[in-house]
């Protein structure tokens, strides 16, 4: 039924038609609504059958990489090792909050699509590891975790099949750095937060050193589904000319925007319609300007390229930005491009957990740069030195946080150059006026104007 | 993290308000919140995974997390101090400060910023006599701080007040909102 907004005719409502429904959210209610046929199905099934159907049904993983789910569940065999699921719930990404309406309306449908995911791998025991902030999420999800105990869904023997599958929510402290993968498993552990040198991958050690499989809420609880229906159910949402992207997403639409919240709609759908249509477009009175559409660590988009995008994998790789985690970020014309940019390098400075010199100094610095140019104190070598940290904290360092920090700032002055530029003259002119040599005046010193 | 590079120059901390080192700790971790405490231990393979879980229990009764309940927490985990303060100081909603009755975090990200969430922050910085971001209003009700994306970007602005969690907060709205604490 869409939540805060009822279901554009044009959505394809698979997880997120019971947003809003509030007896979702209970076992009565969740069960009367198909929920839990999913869990008991796969139980009957051998982990490997179900390995194949979320293989075969192309389900990639929505957190952000896109990696193929039943590939990664493949690699977990039958060893005989203790294995582990996680499931990633540390929704952080700026522009992105799906995952929290998916726990928020439909908690037992993510506790299902644990404990479908926990049997597939082999593992009897799931973490659910939701950010601190998500105070709310986390109630539902507890109180979905109970009751599903109560019923002997969750526990020793799980829905009567004999096998054991535990579910625990593990509440974060905030830092969006546990959203990756490995930092995540850190903090789960009890320890700093910091991302761990890949390999050994997860799936040969990951949680407690043992072999672990880790997803996004988003992919998680599209499993169940595709269990249920089938690959070639799966297989009918997408567009035909593209195998790649096979499914439904979820979208997360914030900022300028008419009718910001989640929408989910097949893969391949066109993002221009998407905007327009069913987001309802610019506010009154103004018009879009730039758009990221995956989240805040992805390409910035300008509308004229954003209106040729399609909404998948490929497609928005095609106009040389990423699907990202969905979080789609509208910026119209009453905004300074470069005054945001530097409120995004702040983000990154903030959430670095500074333990690659090339992220904890080349986030710091460039936001140094980004807010002296938003403040009209910057020069034109400014944007040289940004491009050159920018390449230094590029592919240098144990995660992805440094890279992203480095995306809008390329981006932007790649494509909204002449806002910066704009603030240069202002600086210019002032120091001009002021008959003063150029540069900046370090804070809280005397200027140089007062000086002279 | 609360360690990192201060380029911002934003506060995204409470700073000290008062002395309150020599309050004497009393254990927490002891009767039914020791029973607690072994329930969650009983989920995972390790003493220390509890760690983050102890923390919160800690947060919940004290308000904050002083250098005694770090050790208490310690010693219950078989860990040692250091070990947890280091842990403590990497996460942004461990308290290292006793902070206002009412501790309020308020969302710019740029999401919420492009929404007009730096009017929001003045407000509530002005309603509740707080001088600046950080500290806290001089009859110790408030503590405003900022905050990085508080993941309900299309709701903005997203604040959170202690535990409670509220969407789509306008400057006009926040009188109203402070009225209801009490």
């Amino acid at each position: 039924m869409g939540y805060p907004h009822k279901s554009h005719e044009r959505e394809t409502p698979i997880l997120s038609k019971y947003f809003g429904d509030a007896e979702a959210r209970t076992l009565a209610g969740w069960r009367a609504r198909g929920g839990y046929e999913a869990l008991q199905k796969a139980l009957a099934m051998d982990s490997q059958e179900i390995q194949t159907i979320v293989k075969d049904s192309g389900l990639r993983g929505r957190g952000g990489a896109g990696f193929p789910t039943g590939l990664k569940w493949s690699f977990m065999k039958p060893d005989g090792k203790t294995h582990y699921l996680t499931c990633n719930a540390d929704e952080s990404e700026p522009g992105t909050f799906k995952d929290r309406e998916i726990m928020r309306w439909t908690p037992h449908g993510l506790v299902e699509g644990v404990a479908l995911a926990a049997y597939a791998i082999y593992a009897e025991t799931a973490y659910i590891y939701i950010r601190g902030e998500f105070t709310e999420p986390i109630r539902h999800m507890e109180a979905a975790v109970k009751e599903a105990y109560a019923a002997g869904i969750l526990g020793s023997n799980a829905m009567g099949s004999g096998k054991r599958i535990d579910v625990h929510i593990h509440r974060g402290a905030g830092a969006y750095i546990c959203g990756e993968e490995t930092a995540l498993m850190n903090s789960l552990e009890g320890r700093r937060g910091n991302p761990r040198i890949k390999p050994p991958f997860p799936a040969v050690a990951g949680l407690f050193g043992k072999p672990t499989t880790i997803n996004n809420v988003e992919t998680l609880a599209a499993a169940p589904y595709i269990v249920k229906n089938g690959a070639e159910w799966y297989k009918q949402y997408g567009r035909p000319d593209n195998p790649k992207s096979i499914g439904t997403k979820l979208f997360s639409v914030c900022g300028n925007i008419s009718r910001p919240g989640n929408y989910e709609v097949a893969m391949g759908f066109p993002f221009k319609d998407f905007i327009h249509e069913l987001c309802g477009g610019a506010l009154p009175g103004r018009t879009i300007k730039a758009i990221i559409p995956g989240g805040s660590s992805v390409p910035i988009l300008t509308l004229e390229e954003a209106d040729t995008a399609l909404m998948d994998y490929e497609g928005f790789a095609a106009v040389g930005t990423l699907l990202g985690s969905g979080g789609v970020i509208v910026f119209d014309d009453k905004q300074d491009m470069v005054k945001q940019i530097a409120r995004l390098t702040r983000f990154y400075a903030h959430e670095s957990c500074a333990q690659c010199s090339q992220c904890r100094e080349g986030t710091a610095w460039t936001t140094r740069i980004m807010e002296r140019i938003s403040n009209g104190g910057g020069t034109l070598e400014d944007f040289d030195t940004l491009l050159s940290i920018a390449d230094n904290m590029t592919g240098k360092t144990i995660c992805v946080l440094s890279d992203s920090c480095a995306t809008p700032v390329v981006s932007g002055l790649k494509k909204f150059r002449g806002e910066f530029e704009a603030k240069i003259q202002i600086s210019r002119n002032r120091v001009v006026s002021a008959g003063v040599p150029t540069g900046p005046t370090p804070p809280g010193a005397p200027s140089r104007a007062s000086a002279a | 993290m609360s360690h990192g590079p201060s380029a911002s120059g934003g506060a995204l901390q409470a700073t000290p308000t008062h002395a309150h080192h020599d309050v004497p700790h009393e254990p927490v971790f002891v009767g039914e919140r020791l029973s607690e405490l072994q329930t969650i231990m009983s989920r995972y393979p390790s003493k220390m995974a509890a760690l983050l879980p102890a923390l919160w229990i800690l947060q919940d009764v004290r308000g904050w997390v002083s250098e005694d309940g770090m050790k208490e927490v310690a010693r219950q985990l078989d860990l040692t101090p250091a070990y947890v303060k280091g842990v403590v100081t990497f996460y942004t909603m461990y308290h290292q400060h006793p902070v206002g009755k009412h501790f309020i975090q308020v969302c710019t990200t740029t999401p919420c910023n492009v929404c007009g969430a730096e009017d929001v922050v003045n407000a509530l910085l002005q309603h509740t006599g707080c001088r600046e971001l950080g500290q806290t209003s001089p009859d110790g009700r408030f503590t405003v701080i900022e905050v990085e994306c508080l993941g309900a970007c299309g709701f903005p602005t997203p604040i959170m007040i202690n535990n409670a969690f509220l969407e789509s907060v306008s400057p006009e709205s926040v009188s109203r909102v402070l009225a209801e604490l009490g």
